[in-house]
């Protein structure tokens, strides 16, 4: 396994247009309108399914077809509709990253315990109040992984937009292929890897910052290993 | 109405190629969670057994989860010396990420055991074999079995990937749709066949599961 093409320092040039830095941050740009897009039809979705328990049918089957779905299917099938360029590939990413986001919404509402709602009730808060400041703090360890998981799986897919002529590292995958550049593609392999463990382990920190440590169950955690030992 | 009859001509003209892609798809999609089940059951078993152990395998797992399947797939062949182009590839990156998953619900399968059942099993006069294939085992078959699930669904559609590299599988229609510039029915013949394909494994291992594990219905019935 050849690392020259990795270790090249000319690939890690701001100024190459074809280089690491550049083929990054398109992917990183793909990734990111397909999460933002994915983000704002599932999550009100998600919130709103699982505080009405209305359409409960449609959340759970919306996440199990999800995950039957072949992308590069979905992709060819939107290329084939609305013909080259951004638009399909931004499709093709949406529809994949809806599925977790929607799942895990609806269920980290769902799993909310109905006491602690009735309580909010009993205090007078109105619906929206319980379901934005009452049940999504309680579910927001299931959301974020279910954010997660959608970030991880648009990553390891924004590869196929270089298949179709665009940017992104699928770039190294497809040309060194093409040109029967093995080391081109074991570079770009390793570089999408560990942008995925990197992104991936961002969003594990953010899950700390964002949610409330009396949710996390991290000094519940503490208690009982203290009292083992 | 123009589609179908393009749909069923290219099925006439090549049902063939499609009935091949099929079968191809299902074994390189179904032979990985096979290997993995009889893999992730011991590890996660280890995993229950020996704390140290646990946090290694969890995060390994985890971070092996996390690794694109394309870059996987790729990455395979330069670390075990086979071809690119080499079937076993795709078996071999599809288990890794199929003991993964499970590693983790088979661990939490059996760690969710009922004590009083393996007590029970134990006074009886059960010993450690007799008891792990009679008592641990079946009780932790529910969860088993749901992890499976997930790993089937998610190996039918991963497999299609493998096509953009070349190697064979329902993802080989959508390529031939792309070469034939974004012809639609080899592409919809492909996910039409790749999610049925999802559906009727999914389906199959509910049954198995219904035929396993009798108490589960007999608890909601009564």
């Amino acid at each position: 396994m050849s690392l020259d093409y990795l270790l090249n320092p000319e690939n890690w040039s701001l100024a190459n247009s074809a280089g690491f830095p550049q083929r990054i941050l398109e992917h990183l740009a793909y990734t990111g309108l397909a999460l933002a897009l994915a983000f704002a039809i599932a999550f009100p979705l998600g919130l709103w399914i699982g505080h009405t328990g209305r359409g409960a049918f449609l959340a759970i089957n919306i996440g199990n077809a999800g995950r039957a779905l072949p992308t590069l299917g979905v992709l060819m099938l939107a290329l084939a509709l609305v013909g080259i360029g951004l638009l399909p590939v931004t499709i093709a990413l949406v529809v994949l990253a809806i599925p977790p986001i929607l799942a895990s919404t609806y269920a980290g509402i769902r799993a909310v315990p109905p006491t602690v709602v009735d309580a909010a009730r009993g205090i007078g808060m109105t619906e929206p109040q319980i379901a934005l400041r009452t049940e999504l703090p309680i579910a927001a360890p299931i959301v974020i992984g279910g954010v997660r998981n959608a970030a991880l799986q648009v990553i390891s897919t924004a590869t196929i937009a270089a298949y179709v002529g665009l940017g992104g590292l699928g770039r190294f995958l497809f040309d060194g292929l093409a040109l029967r550049d093995y080391s081109r593609v074991v570079a770009g392999a390793v570089v999408l890897a560990v942008l995925a463990v990197v992104i991936d382990l961002l969003l594990a920190g953010a899950q700390r910052i964002l949610v409330s440590p009396g949710v996390t169950g991290r000094q519940a955690r503490r208690v009982t290993v203290g009292s083992k030992s | 109405m123009g589609f179908f009859a393009d749909v069923i001509r290219y099925l006439q003209i090549n049902g063939e190629t499609v009935l091949q892609a099929l079968l191809e798809h299902i074994w390189l999609a179904l032979l990985p969670v096979l290997i993995a089940f009889v893999l992730a059951v011991p590890i996660g078993w280890l995993v229950v057994r020996v704390k140290p152990l646990s946090q290694i395998i969890l995060a390994g797992s985890s971070v092996m989860y996390t690794i694109p399947s394309l870059a996987l797939l790729l990455l395979l062949p330069g670390i075990i010396g086979t071809s690119v182009l080499d079937t076993i590839n795709v078996v071999i990156a599809l288990t890794l990420y199929s003991v993964a998953l499970l590693v983790r619900t088979s661990a939490d399968a059996l760690g969710s055991i009922d004590d009083a059942a393996v007590q029970a099993a134990v006074s009886m006069g059960y010993g450690p074999v007799r008891r792990w294939f009679t008592i641990d085992l079946p009780l932790a078959m529910p969860v088993l079995l749901t992890g499976l699930r997930v790993a089937t669904v998610a190996n039918v559609s991963m497999v299609s990937v493998a096509a953009l590299i070349g190697i064979g599988g329902l993802g080989q229609l959508f390529t031939r749709g792309f070469q034939l510039g974004f012809y639609a029915p080899p592409i919809v013949i492909g996910l039409v066949l790749s999610v049925l394909l999802a559906v009727v494994a999914d389906l199959a291992i509910v049954a198995v599961q219904r035929l396993a594990t009798p108490w589960t219905r007999a608890g909601k019935t009564a």
